[in-house]
């Protein structure tokens, strides 16, 4: 071979750098500082070492809890929603209708869009006074509807939001999988007198399981870091009733300087994610290896 | 054969869905080309074509803070793509061609970059960019390569996966007979690796161009003056007070603008490129 290993560790090398720099450096330091009392704003703001005391603080910080909670309860609604929906809509998808590129087009729109605009565009449609979602819900149903003031529109408008940006990502991907399901297992089960929900069920979820763990996968990695739209369509309010995790750290404990209790917070974050991750990829191997 | 009330009951179906798309975004248009006084009262979702006023563009675009952002962007999000290509190709050439003990842990490392939440990290970068990563008076926070570098680390794992994807597709066959003709890696790269991964490399660069203008946490908190974004800059309308609507939907039409113009070109590409590749599109 003409090819020595080292060329290839030098090929690696700038891409191996810039990760380290970027990705391992900032790990291992908000690991070393999780460890440490180190508060801009206190009176002594050398950092000093606190050992777990950070970690034992975050369990009995009420706001810290609530925004978890307020995440993976977000993350619950939009998931369910849009593999729902989106499996509807790639069912849907897969007959036969005029236009089809096209609508295939425009329903993925919103995923290229900036999560930023995204909410900006979502604000526009809910602002009283100017947005026609306030006002027609007044008109046609004397519904009240102000998102800084009530909790549960908040919350709701929020999930809704999410479904519109994220669906389309479901649609497509269940859409890529619907299109490689083999015909004749479900032409022979309609042949011997299926029901159409038992085809559903016997033939299409089974076949459709893998792709369907991935997306649920991948999408609820991606809620569990939602922070852009949210901040632009309710600010995190009212209150914090739509502050999630990310918005937590980062428009709540960043700016209290408090740099190794936030350390604390965005380790306990990150490990809370792994641990998420870790599981969903057990429980999707799991599966795969019942089958086999 | 699908019956024609099915065909057309679909085709009905998709209409309403497109309608529900576009709404927000055509809602948003329609903000942006009003001027204040037609902004409020009942709201139509028709355009009303004589009073059409291009005012808050004009504005926006006038605006020096604006183009500042505008710039800013256009330099990280190109300068980044061009890197992510450029070193996702000479990885992805290495991962794909040369026997190398402990290879798919490094992929597998590379990979989980992406996974992480950037909430989790912001506090980390900080304090690096401000303090640690600085010669002198100069730190990496609030400059432009800063943000470079940082959205290595999302858009890196994505281009080193799938343009090994596309390299693997290439026949090996092809670089040894240039080997065996004498030519370096380097020459292999540029004469026969390039050349045939083009459309590929094309794909890999138009999509982290849009993931990285579409970046926002990252650069509203790296940055302060010099080096925001278009993305922080639209953010910033919903915190000054009084927010002029008609030119937040304008810079919100202008940032939205690019990712709905490459659309068609990468679309087939999208499931792959937010999957990475764990489902084919």
């Amino acid at each position: 071979m003409m090819r020595s290993p080292t060329t290839g560790w030098l090929l690696l090398a700038p891409t191996i750098a810039v990760l380290v720099l970027t990705g391992v450096l900032p790990f291992l330091y908000v690991l070393v500082i999780s460890f440490f009392d180190w508060n801009l704003f206190a009176l002594n703001p050398e950092p000093r070492w606190t050992a777990a005391n950070n970690f034992r603080r975050l369990v009995h910080d009420a706001e810290f809890l609530k925004s978890i909670w307020l995440t993976l309860l977000f993350t619950f609604w939009v998931v369910l929603s849009q593999i729902v929906l989106g499996f509807a809509l790639a069912r849907l998808m897969m007959r036969d209708f005029p236009f089809k590129k096209l609508f295939r087009a425009v329903h993925t729109l919103p995923l290229m869009i900036a999560p930023i605009a995204v909410g900006a565009t979502w604000r526009l449609m809910t602002v009283p006074g100017l947005g026609p979602i306030p006002y027609y819900l007044k008109d046609w149903f004397g519904l009240d509807y102000r998102l800084s003031m009530f909790p549960d529109q908040a919350f709701a408008s929020v999930v809704l939001m999410d479904i519109w940006h994220w669906t389309p990502f479901v649609t497509l991907t269940m859409l890529a999988g619907l299109s490689n399901l083999p015909q004749e297992p479900v032409e022979q089960a309609r042949i011997d007198g299926a029901q159409e929900w038992q085809i559903f069920r016997d033939i299409i979820l089974p076949f459709m399981k893998p792709v369907l763990l991935t997306t649920i996968f991948i999408r609820i990695m991606d809620a569990l870091r939602v922070v852009d739209e949210v901040w632009m369509l309710t600010q995190g309010g009212p209150g914090a009733e739509t502050r999630f995790i990310g918005l937590h750290i980062w428009k709540i404990v960043f700016p209290k300087t408090d740099y190794g209790y936030g350390s604390a917070m965005s380790l306990l974050t990150l490990y809370m994610t792994i641990v998420i991750c870790w599981l969903l990829y057990a429980a999707m191997t799991a599966r795969r290896g019942n089958a086999s | 054969m699908t019956r024609p009330g099915v065909k057309w009951t679909t085709f009905a179906l998709w209409v309403l869905f497109s309608l529900l798309t576009l709404l927000p975004i055509w809602w948003m248009f329609l903000v942006s080309v009003k001027s204040r006084t037609d902004l409020f009262g009942r709201p139509s979702f028709l355009l009303d074509i004589s009073r059409i006023t291009w005012d808050n563009y004009a504005t926006v675009i006038a605006n020096p803070a604006f183009q500042r952002y505008m710039l800013n962007s256009l330099i990280v999000s190109t300068a980044n793509a061009a890197l992510v290509c450029a070193l996702g190709l000479l990885a992805a050439y290495a991962m794909s061609r040369y026997r190398m003990r402990g290879k798919d842990n490094i992929f597998f490392w590379v990979l989980t970059n992406r996974m992480a939440p950037p909430a989790a990290f912001l506090l980390p970068l900080y304090l690096l960019y401000t303090g640690v990563f600085q010669v002198g008076d100069w730190s990496l926070f609030d400059t432009r390569i800063g943000l470079i570098l940082l959205y290595c680390v999302l858009n890196l794992p994505f281009a080193f996966w799938l343009l090994q994807g596309i390299i693997d597709g290439i026949p090996a066959e092809l670089d040894e007979a240039a080997y065996v003709d004498g030519a370096s890696t380097w020459q292999v790269l540029r004469t026969i690796i390039v050349p045939l991964a083009g459309p590929g490399i094309a794909v890999t660069g138009i999509l982290t161009w849009v993931f990285a203008w579409n970046e926002y946490l990252f650069a509203s908190t790296l940055t302060s003056v010099n080096a925001r974004t278009i993305t922080t800059g639209l953010a910033e309308f919903v915190t000054v007070t009084g927010t002029n609507w008609g030119q937040m939907a304008a810079v919100a039409m202008l940032t939205l603008l690019p990712a709905a113009l490459v659309l068609a070109v990468v679309q087939k590409h999208i499931v792959a490129g937010l999957t990475f590749g764990a489902v084919k599109g």
